[in-house]
């Protein structure tokens, strides 16, 4: 049985259950906390750190994605040092892969560049390490970008949780991590991918897109995943 | 009234950025009354002058000559502006970098089908290593990111910028667009 | 206490009479010759010493007898390899098998002076061995020998004497901390996994040892992994856990090979099995290899490479305590600690309780590496000063130069300068100078040392070790690792320096696990004793120390 709980978060008074995470909670109330990783219908992984808050009484910050509510919990997401942090994570991002928005077929519906105005990110303090990666137009119907990759997993996510495929997983480590298809194997020759496009359709980027796309075209559906997952449940239980 | 001295200046870029600034279209006769403009590939003064108060800058560091002008162009400008997602963060011209300049010179002019192969030297400027965004080079004041950015934006910022103040571009433009 | 079952002989007193039969056989042996079959001197050629130990030992008549053993890890792996002769207690250094003839030849009378290295120095009396006690007088693949030795009698003291609410009482009350680095109370964590929900309880030994220049654990391994064994084994009946696993780095197949053998052997002697020692508790112990991941020995990394899965660290809580290997309790503990346990049985936690300092009790081990006289394996009591551990019992800096820092905690660790070499040796007062005790690694630098250069050179381990899965330490340490290279070629700017600031702090409170917010430990912890130097390489365009080849500044802001 779920018992509701009253926390603070930025000042305001919130009620919420206290299965909830932190995140719900603030979302729930109209509070924003930005996020990469994170999408409802997925198992949630705390990995982006964009979502890290502030709790009295706790020195460390912590992901609100996976932290429960708790009573009597005073939560600050918005602070300076906060928001000073998510700007660095983000613009790690940019530095990191070859983010190249004009030419992007995201453009216009894109998280990390979304994320980049609503921090007010007008430019990257660091250098970009410019990776030369590769393009994977061996699918027919898609194409996987590493070159905008953000290794938010997401993909291998919905691919193993939703369609039960595991046809993502990432491999190698650090810098050097990527995403590969089965034993990686062009996407084109996976075994195991159905074609189902649930992958391309959570991806925050311009990594998985449809093709056929120009720049600016690429539009996301993403409603059917709280319904799959909702679905998945009623027939499990 | 004294007017306030404006360039803009053209790097490793498409002119897009130039391009915009010209949809400001009849305002850009307000702004006329306000500013000279004494530097500017669409001017013909060939020499920057030595106190310019805002320059706008468009294109990203691809070479040697690049690099000459953006440092001289610096020493005389009150205000930097890098205007647009070359100046800003490299953009399409830093596509290069994945693999390096000689490789992309090599491609270009070493390919087998030409008749001449042969990577031109003389008259052209060396590529830098690596193509920069501006600010890895000198200071820069005002970023406009957007690419390009929209005339809208330019003529804000550029109007801010006149009556002293920092330009708040939040929700106003961003990387891509 | 565990229920006994009625036996016609109980299992402990055939362990007795094992313990009896090897002493007695051993006896047989005017003379015992150990050969160190540790890594270390394996590395410089031990086996061949000991071949040709055998080989003489077989063809000539030595009054009373002798025997030859591998195993005995005496921790001066500078002197490596070694050879130890018992009951005399003589110790020789840098033995090539043409020293052996002389060795044997002088066996029972005075040692053979250009190859004795006496143990009544300060390297031996300085030290206190619990962990290491039996290190060096034991076969390292008899497990007769660790019992004729005593071993295992603490076992089945826990089992016959104590209930494990008793057993984990004791270990709380003898005040041991992990020896993994972090130094989070035994006691509580056992009491932890004890109180936990749940039938399935698991407990995992953490011998992924991965800190360069430390080899503390794969010394308990490779030289007495019995001991290793029964502390599991006692903490398994602790928390009410029927499963263990020992996960080992695939960089020590000599530990893999040993820890097996020594499993297979325990079973054999129903020291691990069901119904240990004829009680009703049944335990039983695998081995699991890692497959070269560092970030594996961060421990739900670890746990998730057990389970099969990509070794990557998830976010806790919830703690592995109570939700660990497939959801089930974990008792996660490292090599050093489980190997401290039979000892804290044994003696009792008073007895523990009374060495070390008010909040950091025992010894500990540590692997002195780098510009020392002695390095090899050591172990000290906590609260020990820096200074003894440097002057006393590594005989100080060679060649003559001046010290310049100690570096602890590897990758995740920081640096002690020398202003801090009176610095008591515990959990805490390294913490506070911004260093950690860490799992034992110590690596002494000298003057000749430029601390940018080895700031650097953690970066880039932290860097190629991290898992990729949050962005601070997958991309945060290549930015800070560029950094420090730029500051090293001379083309950084004070602005970079800023910058580098900034990035370690982020890195440290948003990345994910420890390791990443560890990893700019040793950047931090350079700049705040060797500030100078990062200036030196920056402003004047110069390495104090000449190590780094500075180049003329490329592109660097001009500032206006």
């Amino acid at each position: 049985m779920s018992g509701v709980v009253t926390l603070k978060i930025n000042g305001q008074d919130i009620g919420a259950h206290d299965e909830e995470s932190i995140l719900q909670a603030a979302l729930d109330n109209g509070i924003e906390i930005p996020t990469l990783c994170d999408l409802p219908g997925l198992s949630r992984i705390g990995a982006c750190r964009l979502c890290l808050v502030e709790i009295a009484g706790n020195s460390n910050l912590v992901p609100a994605c996976i932290t429960p509510v708790q009573e009597d919990m005073v939560v600050t997401t918005d602070s300076e040092r906060l928001q000073a942090y998510r700007r660095t994570i983000v613009e790690l991002l940019f530095a990191e892969g070859n983010h190249v928005c004009s030419v992007c077929v995201s453009n216009g519906a894109c998280e990390l560049q979304d994320l980049a105005e609503t921090l007010g990110i007008d430019h990257l303090r660091l250098p970009g390490l410019h990776p030369a990666r590769e393009v994977d137009a061996s699918h027919e119907r898609f194409i996987l970008d590493h070159n905008r990759c953000v290794l938010c997993t997401r993909c291998v996510r919905v691919c193993d949780e939703v369609e039960g495929a595991h046809t993502w997983d990432v491999t190698a480590r650090g810098i050097e991590s990527q995403i590969i298809a089965d034993l990686n194997v062009a996407w084109g020759d996976s075994e195991s991918c159905t074609g189902c496009n649930k992958c391309v359709q959570v991806c925050p980027t311009g990594a998985l897109v449809d093709k056929g796309r120009s720049v600016g075209e690429m539009r996301r559906r993403r409603e059917f995943l709280p319904y799959l997952t909702m679905m998945r449940k009623e027939n499990g239980k | 009234m004294t007017r306030a001295k404006l360039a803009t200046v053209w790097l490793d870029g498409c002119s897009g950025c130039h391009m915009s600034f010209l949809d400001i279209d009849e305002r850009l006769l307000a702004l006329a009354e306000s500013i000279e403009l004494v530097y500017s590939p669409l001017v013909d003064n060939k020499v920057f002058p030595d106190d310019v108060d805002v320059t706008l800058v468009e294109g990203s560091v691809s070479n040697q000559d690049d690099l000459d002008k953006i440092r001289h162009i610096r020493q005389r400008t009150r205000l930097l502006v890098s205007l647009g997602d070359c100046a800003v963060m490299g953009n399409v011209p830093a596509l290069r970098n994945t693999i390096g300049g000689d490789a992309v010179l090599r491609r270009v002019y070493l390919a087998p089908d030409l008749t001449n192969p042969a990577i031109p030297t003389a008259g052209v400027p060396s590529l830098l290593p690596e193509v920069l965004p501006v600010h890895r080079v000198v200071k820069v004041d005002v970023f406009i990111p957007g690419c390009p950015p929209s005339a809208e934006v330019i003529f804000y910022a550029v109007g801010e910028l006149l009556a002293g103040r920092q330009p708040d571009l939040t929700d106003k433009t961003r990387f891509g667009a | 206490m565990s229920t006994r079952r009625p036996e016609h002989r109980l299992p402990e007193d055939e362990l007795e009479l094992v313990s009896q039969q090897e002493q007695e056989a051993k006896q047989q042996y005017r003379h015992h010759v150990y050969v160190c079959v540790g890594a270390a001197c394996l590395s410089a050629g031990s086996a061949d010493v000991q071949a040709r130990l055998e080989a003489e030992v077989a063809g000539r008549s030595i009054a009373g007898g002798c025997a030859v053993h591998g195993g005995g890890c005496r921790g001066l792996c500078v002197a490596g390899p070694t050879v130890t002769i018992e009951p005399d207690n003589v110790l020789y250094g840098q033995i090539k098998p043409d020293d052996v003839a002389d060795i044997l030849d002088n066996l029972g009378g005075q040692p053979v002076e250009r190859l004795h290295r006496p143990t009544d120095k300060p390297f031996f009396m300085r030290q206190q061995r619990i962990v290491l006690e039996l290190a060096g007088k034991v076969n390292s693949e008899r497990i007769e020998d660790y019992l004729a030795n005593g071993g295992y009698t603490s076992l089945i003291k826990a089992l016959h004497e104590m209930t494990p609410a008793q057993v984990i009482n004791e270990i709380s009350r003898s005040g041991l901390r992990g020896r993994g680095g972090a130094g989070f109370p035994t006691g509580l964590k056992w009491r932890t996994v004890a109180k936990a929900e749940g039938d399935v309880k698991y407990v995992v030994c953490n011998g992924d040892e991965g800190d360069p220049g430390a080899f503390m654990d794969r010394s308990v391994m490779d030289d007495y992994p019995f001991r290793l064994l029964e502390g599991i084994t006692i903490a398994a009946y602790a928390v009410g856990a029927q499963q263990g696993f020992i996960y080992i780095r695939a960089e020590y197949p000599l530990s893999v090979k040993r820890v097996q053998n020594a499993i297979r052997q325990a079973r054999k002697m129903n020291l691990i099995g069901d119904q240990v020692v004829g009680t009703s508790f049944n335990f039983d112990l695998k081995v699991r290899v890692g497959a070269g991941a560092f970030v594996c020995g961060e421990e739900t990394a670890l746990l998730a490479s057990i389970e099969g899965q990509r070794g990557q660290p998830r976010p806790r809580p919830p703690y592995p305590a109570t939700s660990g290997l497939w959801g089930h309790p974990t008792l996660i503990n490292n090599v050093e600690t489980f190997a401290n346990v039979p000892a804290i049985i044994r003696n009792g936690a008073a007895w523990f309780a009374g060495i070390g300092t008010e909040q950091s009790k025992g010894t500990k081990v540590f692997a002195l590496t780098g510009k020392i006289a002695h390095s090899g394996l050591i172990e000290v009591p906590m609260g020990i000063t820096l200074r003894e551990i440097i002057y006393d019992i590594g005989g100080g800096i060679p060649n003559g130069k001046r010290f310049k820092a100690a570096q602890t905690g590897g990758p995740s660790g920081g640096c002690i300068p020398e202003s801090h070499l009176d610095i008591s040796v515990d959990y805490e007062a390294l913490a506070e100078i911004g260093s950690i005790m860490g799992s034992g690694g110590m690596i002494i630098m000298d003057e000749d040392t430029c601390m940018v250069d080895v700031a650097k050179y953690f970066m880039k381990f932290c860097m190629e070790e991290s898992c990729g899965k949050c962005i601070p330490c997958r991309v945060g340490t290549a930015q800070i690792y560029h950094l420090l290279e730029k500051i090293t070629q001379g083309a950084a700017t004070m602005a970079d320096l800023e910058l580098l600031e900034e990035l370690c702090d982020v890195v440290k409170h948003t990345s994910l696990c420890g390791l990443g917010q560890a990893a700019p430990n040793p950047v931090v912890s350079t700049l705040r004793f060797f500030r100078d130097e990062y200036i030196a390489h920056i402003v004047d365009g110069h390495c104090p120390t000449g190590i780094c080849p500075l180049q003329t500044p490329q592109n660097a802001i001009e500032e206006s």
